[in-house]
Protein backbone atom coordinates (compact mmCIF):
# COMPACT_ATOMS: atom_id res chain seq x y z
CA UNK A 1 0.00 0.00 0.00
CA UNK A 2 3.03 2.45 1.03
CA UNK A 3 4.76 1.17 -1.77
CA UNK A 4 1.59 1.92 -4.39
CA UNK A 5 1.17 5.34 -2.28
CA UNK A 6 4.65 6.62 -3.09
CA UNK A 7 4.64 5.42 -6.95
CA UNK A 8 1.22 7.49 -6.72
CA UNK A 9 2.94 10.48 -5.63
CA UNK A 10 5.43 9.88 -8.21
CA UNK A 11 3.52 10.31 -10.92
CA UNK A 12 1.64 13.23 -9.54
CA UNK A 13 4.89 14.89 -9.33
CA UNK A 14 5.94 13.93 -12.86
CA UNK A 15 2.98 15.48 -14.45
CA UNK A 16 2.99 18.06 -12.09
CA UNK A 17 6.90 19.24 -13.04
CA UNK A 18 6.81 20.20 -17.35
CA UNK A 19 10.69 20.24 -16.85
CA UNK A 20 12.39 17.13 -17.98
CA UNK A 21 15.67 16.20 -17.76
CA UNK A 22 17.60 13.02 -18.91
CA UNK A 23 19.57 10.68 -17.16
CA UNK A 24 22.78 9.16 -17.85
CA UNK A 25 24.64 6.69 -15.45
CA UNK A 26 27.46 6.69 -17.49
CA UNK A 27 29.51 9.28 -19.14
CA UNK A 28 30.00 6.53 -22.22
CA UNK A 29 26.82 7.24 -22.97
CA UNK A 30 26.52 11.25 -22.23
CA UNK A 31 29.92 11.81 -24.09
CA UNK A 32 28.26 12.27 -27.42
CA UNK A 33 26.27 15.59 -26.39
CA UNK A 34 30.06 17.26 -26.39
CA UNK A 35 30.86 16.42 -29.92
CA UNK A 36 27.77 16.74 -32.10
CA UNK A 37 29.23 17.97 -35.41
CA UNK A 38 27.22 19.94 -37.27
CA UNK A 39 26.69 23.62 -37.24
CA UNK A 40 25.05 24.80 -33.88
CA UNK A 41 26.78 25.89 -31.19
CA UNK A 42 26.48 23.93 -28.31
CA UNK A 43 26.74 26.19 -24.79
CA UNK A 44 27.62 23.27 -22.40
CA UNK A 45 27.70 24.41 -18.40
CA UNK A 46 28.47 21.43 -15.85
CA UNK A 47 26.77 22.79 -12.54
CA UNK A 48 24.92 21.48 -9.50
CA UNK A 49 22.46 22.57 -7.17
CA UNK A 50 24.70 22.09 -4.20
CA UNK A 51 27.17 24.44 -6.01
CA UNK A 52 26.70 27.98 -4.73
CA UNK A 53 28.35 30.05 -7.72
CA UNK A 54 27.03 27.88 -9.94
CA UNK A 55 23.34 28.37 -8.99
CA UNK A 56 24.29 31.91 -8.82
CA UNK A 57 24.85 31.99 -12.97
CA UNK A 58 21.90 29.94 -14.04
CA UNK A 59 19.93 32.87 -14.87
CA UNK A 60 22.10 33.69 -17.15
CA UNK A 61 21.94 30.93 -18.96
CA UNK A 62 18.52 30.49 -19.02
CA UNK A 63 18.71 34.43 -20.51
CA UNK A 64 20.60 33.07 -23.10
CA UNK A 65 18.81 29.93 -23.79
CA UNK A 66 15.47 32.65 -24.24
CA UNK A 67 17.13 35.03 -26.28
CA UNK A 68 18.24 32.86 -28.58
CA UNK A 69 15.84 30.38 -29.49
CA UNK A 70 15.58 31.93 -33.09
CA UNK A 71 19.72 30.59 -33.63
CA UNK A 72 21.34 27.82 -33.69
CA UNK A 73 22.20 27.78 -30.22
CA UNK A 74 21.86 25.03 -27.83
CA UNK A 75 22.03 25.66 -24.30
CA UNK A 76 22.61 22.70 -22.24
CA UNK A 77 22.86 22.08 -18.48
CA UNK A 78 24.56 19.15 -16.73
CA UNK A 79 24.28 18.73 -14.02
CA UNK A 80 26.11 16.75 -11.31
CA UNK A 81 23.36 16.65 -8.33
CA UNK A 82 23.49 13.26 -6.23
CA UNK A 83 21.56 10.07 -6.55
CA UNK A 84 19.77 10.58 -3.09
CA UNK A 85 19.28 13.81 -3.45
CA UNK A 86 17.03 13.69 -7.23
CA UNK A 87 13.69 14.25 -5.64
CA UNK A 88 14.35 15.76 -2.99
CA UNK A 89 16.37 18.31 -4.13
CA UNK A 90 17.29 18.68 -7.81
CA UNK A 91 13.97 18.14 -9.43
CA UNK A 92 12.14 20.73 -6.92
CA UNK A 93 15.02 22.85 -7.78
CA UNK A 94 14.26 22.91 -11.78
CA UNK A 95 10.41 23.02 -11.09
CA UNK A 96 10.68 26.45 -8.71
CA UNK A 97 13.29 27.83 -10.91
CA UNK A 98 10.83 27.04 -14.13
CA UNK A 99 14.46 25.68 -16.10
CA UNK A 100 13.75 25.77 -19.45
CA UNK A 101 16.98 24.98 -20.83
CA UNK A 102 17.67 21.64 -22.11
CA UNK A 103 19.00 19.55 -18.71
CA UNK A 104 21.11 16.20 -18.41
CA UNK A 105 21.82 14.59 -14.92
CA UNK A 106 24.93 13.28 -14.93
CA UNK A 107 25.30 10.56 -12.20
CA UNK A 108 28.50 8.61 -13.26
CA UNK A 109 30.46 8.67 -10.36
CA UNK A 110 34.01 7.56 -11.54
CA UNK A 111 35.30 10.90 -12.08
CA UNK A 112 39.00 10.51 -12.54
CA UNK A 113 38.06 8.37 -15.53
CA UNK A 114 36.02 11.32 -17.57
CA UNK A 115 36.99 14.73 -16.12
CA UNK A 116 39.64 14.61 -18.78
CA UNK A 117 37.68 13.45 -21.30
CA UNK A 118 35.17 16.50 -20.55
CA UNK A 119 38.72 18.83 -21.19
CA UNK A 120 42.24 18.08 -20.31
CA UNK A 121 41.96 21.76 -18.46
CA UNK A 122 39.68 21.27 -16.50
CA UNK A 123 40.84 20.54 -12.62
CA UNK A 124 37.32 19.35 -11.66
CA UNK A 125 36.23 22.62 -9.88
CA UNK A 126 32.31 23.32 -10.87
CA UNK A 127 31.19 25.39 -12.43
CA UNK A 128 32.50 24.78 -16.01
CA UNK A 129 31.34 25.85 -19.46
CA UNK A 130 31.82 24.94 -22.52
CA UNK A 131 30.88 25.98 -25.92
CA UNK A 132 31.90 24.17 -29.19
CA UNK A 133 30.46 24.41 -32.98
CA UNK A 134 32.01 21.82 -35.01
CA UNK A 135 35.70 21.33 -34.01
CA UNK A 136 35.90 24.62 -32.59
CA UNK A 137 35.84 24.80 -28.47
CA UNK A 138 35.99 27.24 -25.96
CA UNK A 139 36.89 26.01 -21.99
CA UNK A 140 36.19 28.23 -18.90
CA UNK A 141 36.48 26.83 -15.42
CA UNK A 142 35.37 29.94 -13.52
CA UNK A 143 31.29 31.40 -13.08
CA UNK A 144 30.55 34.17 -14.86
CA UNK A 145 29.65 37.45 -13.11
CA UNK A 146 26.73 38.80 -15.80
CA UNK A 147 24.88 37.68 -18.69
CA UNK A 148 26.99 39.92 -20.72
CA UNK A 149 30.32 38.01 -19.44
CA UNK A 150 28.71 34.94 -20.56
CA UNK A 151 27.23 36.15 -24.22
CA UNK A 152 30.80 37.54 -24.82
CA UNK A 153 32.45 34.21 -24.24
CA UNK A 154 29.65 32.24 -26.03
CA UNK A 155 30.28 34.94 -29.20
CA UNK A 156 34.06 33.80 -29.27
CA UNK A 157 32.51 30.95 -30.72
CA UNK A 158 29.14 31.49 -32.06
CA UNK A 159 30.15 34.34 -33.83
CA UNK A 160 33.03 33.83 -35.46
CA UNK B 1 41.81 44.52 -46.88
CA UNK B 2 42.17 40.36 -47.31
CA UNK B 3 45.02 41.21 -45.37
CA UNK B 4 43.26 43.27 -42.34
CA UNK B 5 40.68 40.10 -41.57
CA UNK B 6 43.41 37.93 -41.71
CA UNK B 7 45.09 39.91 -38.99
CA UNK B 8 42.38 40.25 -36.97
CA UNK B 9 41.08 36.51 -37.63
CA UNK B 10 44.76 36.17 -35.97
CA UNK B 11 44.16 38.68 -33.54
CA UNK B 12 40.79 37.30 -32.08
CA UNK B 13 41.62 33.43 -32.37
CA UNK B 14 45.01 35.11 -29.96
CA UNK B 15 42.32 36.40 -27.69
CA UNK B 16 40.37 33.38 -27.59
CA UNK B 17 43.16 30.97 -26.26
CA UNK B 18 44.32 33.45 -23.91
CA UNK B 19 40.90 33.05 -22.42
CA UNK B 20 40.26 29.63 -23.26
CA UNK B 21 43.68 28.30 -21.29
CA UNK B 22 43.58 29.57 -17.67
CA UNK B 23 46.71 28.19 -16.47
CA UNK B 24 46.21 26.48 -13.23
CA UNK B 25 49.73 27.94 -11.05
CA UNK B 26 51.08 26.08 -8.34
CA UNK B 27 53.11 23.33 -7.85
CA UNK B 28 53.61 20.27 -9.98
CA UNK B 29 54.76 16.61 -8.65
CA UNK B 30 58.57 17.16 -8.40
CA UNK B 31 58.63 20.68 -7.28
CA UNK B 32 59.68 21.60 -3.40
CA UNK B 33 56.61 23.13 -1.51
CA UNK B 34 57.57 26.11 0.08
CA UNK B 35 56.61 25.93 3.97
CA UNK B 36 53.76 28.18 5.54
CA UNK B 37 52.65 29.39 8.87
CA UNK B 38 48.61 29.04 9.23
CA UNK B 39 46.12 29.68 12.39
CA UNK B 40 44.70 26.36 13.83
CA UNK B 41 41.50 26.19 14.68
CA UNK B 42 42.94 25.78 18.56
CA UNK B 43 44.25 29.13 18.11
CA UNK B 44 48.05 28.18 17.59
CA UNK B 45 49.97 28.78 14.64
CA UNK B 46 51.26 25.58 12.78
CA UNK B 47 53.87 25.16 10.13
CA UNK B 48 55.20 22.09 8.53
CA UNK B 49 58.24 22.18 9.97
CA UNK B 50 56.73 21.99 13.33
CA UNK B 51 56.25 17.86 12.78
CA UNK B 52 58.83 15.95 14.36
CA UNK B 53 59.59 12.65 13.17
CA UNK B 54 57.39 12.79 9.79
CA UNK B 55 57.86 10.82 6.98
CA UNK B 56 55.60 13.60 4.80
CA UNK B 57 52.61 15.28 4.96
CA UNK B 58 49.12 14.84 3.41
CA UNK B 59 48.02 18.19 2.65
CA UNK B 60 44.01 18.31 2.21
CA UNK B 61 42.67 21.65 0.78
CA UNK B 62 38.93 21.55 2.46
CA UNK B 63 36.01 23.23 3.68
CA UNK B 64 32.74 23.42 5.83
CA UNK B 65 30.57 24.16 3.24
CA UNK B 66 31.49 21.93 -0.05
CA UNK B 67 29.38 18.67 0.00
CA UNK B 68 31.99 16.93 -1.70
CA UNK B 69 34.24 18.09 1.26
CA UNK B 70 31.42 17.06 3.60
CA UNK B 71 31.19 13.63 2.03
CA UNK B 72 35.39 12.63 2.88
CA UNK B 73 35.00 14.33 6.56
CA UNK B 74 34.35 10.97 8.01
CA UNK B 75 37.08 9.05 5.54
CA UNK B 76 39.74 11.93 6.37
CA UNK B 77 39.24 10.72 10.09
CA UNK B 78 39.82 6.65 9.08
CA UNK B 79 42.75 7.87 6.20
CA UNK B 80 44.73 10.08 8.77
CA UNK B 81 44.43 7.02 11.81
CA UNK B 82 46.41 5.22 8.79
CA UNK B 83 48.52 7.88 7.09
CA UNK B 84 49.54 9.28 10.81
CA UNK B 85 50.84 5.84 11.66
CA UNK B 86 53.28 5.80 8.72
CA UNK B 87 54.50 9.01 9.34
CA UNK B 88 52.18 11.29 7.09
CA UNK B 89 49.75 13.46 9.31
CA UNK B 90 46.90 14.91 7.36
CA UNK B 91 47.07 18.46 7.55
CA UNK B 92 43.89 19.90 6.71
CA UNK B 93 43.95 23.79 4.92
CA UNK B 94 40.60 25.96 4.79
CA UNK B 95 41.14 28.26 1.84
CA UNK B 96 37.98 29.89 0.97
CA UNK B 97 37.69 33.29 1.98
CA UNK B 98 35.09 33.37 4.70
CA UNK B 99 33.17 36.53 3.72
CA UNK B 100 32.54 35.34 0.62
CA UNK B 101 30.86 31.79 2.50
CA UNK B 102 30.55 33.07 5.91
CA UNK B 103 29.72 28.66 6.66
CA UNK B 104 33.87 28.52 6.35
CA UNK B 105 34.56 31.15 8.75
CA UNK B 106 37.52 30.49 11.68
CA UNK B 107 34.42 29.74 14.50
CA UNK B 108 32.36 28.03 11.73
CA UNK B 109 35.78 25.54 11.59
CA UNK B 110 36.47 25.39 15.03
CA UNK B 111 32.63 24.05 15.59
CA UNK B 112 32.95 21.70 13.05
CA UNK B 113 36.66 20.56 14.01
CA UNK B 114 35.60 20.06 17.47
CA UNK B 115 31.91 18.17 16.19
CA UNK B 116 33.25 15.82 14.04
CA UNK B 117 36.77 15.53 16.39
CA UNK B 118 39.11 16.00 13.65
CA UNK B 119 42.11 13.83 14.75
CA UNK B 120 44.48 16.25 12.61
CA UNK B 121 44.87 20.35 12.15
CA UNK B 122 42.43 22.47 10.76
CA UNK B 123 44.30 25.78 9.32
CA UNK B 124 42.45 28.72 7.72
CA UNK B 125 44.64 30.15 4.81
CA UNK B 126 43.97 33.68 6.30
CA UNK B 127 44.52 36.51 3.74
CA UNK B 128 44.02 33.49 0.66
CA UNK B 129 48.23 33.44 0.34
CA UNK B 130 48.73 29.94 0.67
CA UNK B 131 46.56 28.01 -1.57
CA UNK B 132 47.67 29.47 -4.91
CA UNK B 133 51.30 28.49 -4.20
CA UNK B 134 50.20 25.03 -3.98
CA UNK B 135 47.77 25.67 -7.12
CA UNK B 136 44.78 24.10 -5.22
CA UNK B 137 41.84 24.87 -7.49
CA UNK B 138 39.00 22.91 -4.96
CA UNK B 139 38.14 21.42 -2.12
CA UNK B 140 38.90 18.36 -1.44
CA UNK B 141 42.51 18.90 -3.04
CA UNK B 142 44.66 16.60 -1.75
CA UNK B 143 48.75 17.32 -1.91
CA UNK B 144 51.00 14.70 -0.82
CA UNK B 145 54.54 15.94 0.28
CA UNK B 146 57.87 13.69 1.25
CA UNK B 147 60.31 14.61 3.98
CA UNK B 148 61.73 17.60 2.06
CA UNK B 149 58.28 18.76 0.78
CA UNK B 150 58.85 17.30 -2.57
CA UNK B 151 54.88 17.29 -3.57
CA UNK B 152 54.86 13.56 -4.91
CA UNK B 153 51.21 13.19 -5.50
CA UNK B 154 48.25 15.44 -6.65
CA UNK B 155 44.80 15.13 -6.99
CA UNK B 156 41.72 13.42 -5.13
CA UNK B 157 42.00 10.85 -1.84
CA UNK B 158 40.38 8.01 -3.62
CA UNK B 159 38.25 7.20 -7.09
CA UNK B 160 34.53 7.62 -5.81
CA UNK B 161 33.57 10.66 -3.81
CA UNK B 162 29.89 10.28 -3.89
CA UNK B 163 30.04 6.47 -2.34
CA UNK B 164 32.73 5.42 -0.37
CA UNK B 165 31.40 1.82 -0.58
CA UNK B 166 32.36 1.68 -3.53
CA UNK B 167 35.70 2.83 -3.43
CA UNK B 168 38.16 0.35 -5.59
CA UNK B 169 41.73 2.65 -5.20
CA UNK B 170 42.63 4.66 -2.45
CA UNK B 171 45.05 7.12 -3.83
CA UNK B 172 46.18 8.70 -0.81
CA UNK B 173 46.86 5.11 0.35
CA UNK B 174 48.61 4.39 -2.38
CA UNK B 175 50.49 7.06 -2.95
CA UNK B 176 52.29 6.96 0.78
CA UNK B 177 53.26 3.23 0.08
CA UNK B 178 54.83 3.59 -3.13
CA UNK B 179 56.66 6.88 -1.31
CA UNK B 180 57.79 4.55 1.38
CA UNK B 181 58.98 1.89 -0.95
CA UNK B 182 61.21 3.92 -2.60
CA UNK B 183 59.20 4.62 -5.48
CA UNK B 184 57.41 7.40 -7.55
CA UNK B 185 53.23 7.11 -6.77
CA UNK B 186 51.34 5.92 -9.77
CA UNK B 187 48.77 7.69 -11.09
CA UNK B 188 51.24 10.95 -9.42
CA UNK B 189 47.93 13.32 -10.34
CA UNK B 190 44.21 12.52 -10.31
CA UNK B 191 41.08 14.41 -10.14
CA UNK B 192 37.77 14.62 -8.87
CA UNK B 193 34.39 16.98 -9.02
CA UNK B 194 34.92 19.48 -6.03
CA UNK B 195 33.57 22.98 -5.08
CA UNK B 196 36.00 25.84 -7.03
CA UNK B 197 37.90 27.68 -3.88
CA UNK B 198 35.80 31.16 -3.13
CA UNK B 199 37.74 34.73 -3.78
CA UNK B 200 36.08 37.93 -3.38
CA UNK B 201 35.56 39.22 -6.97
Amino acid sequence: MRLLFISLLGLITTIGVSQSYTTYDSFDDFEHILHQDNDTTYVINFWATWCGPCVKELPYFEELHQKTKDQKLKVILVSLDFKKQIEKKFVPFLKENKIASQVVLLLDSKEQEWIDKVDERWSGAIPITIVYRGKRRAFLEEDFASYTELEHFVNTIHKN
Amino acid sequence: MKNIFYSLGLVSMFCLMAATFPVHGGYHVGDTAEDFKLMNVSGDYVSLSDYKDVNGYVVVFTCNHCPYAVMYEDRLIELHAKTAELGFPIVAIQPNDPEVKPADSFSEMQIRHKEKGFPFVYLLDEGQKVYPKFGATKTPHVFILDKQRKVRYIGAIDDNARDASAVTQNYVLDAIDAIQNGKDPDPATTKAIGCSIKVKK
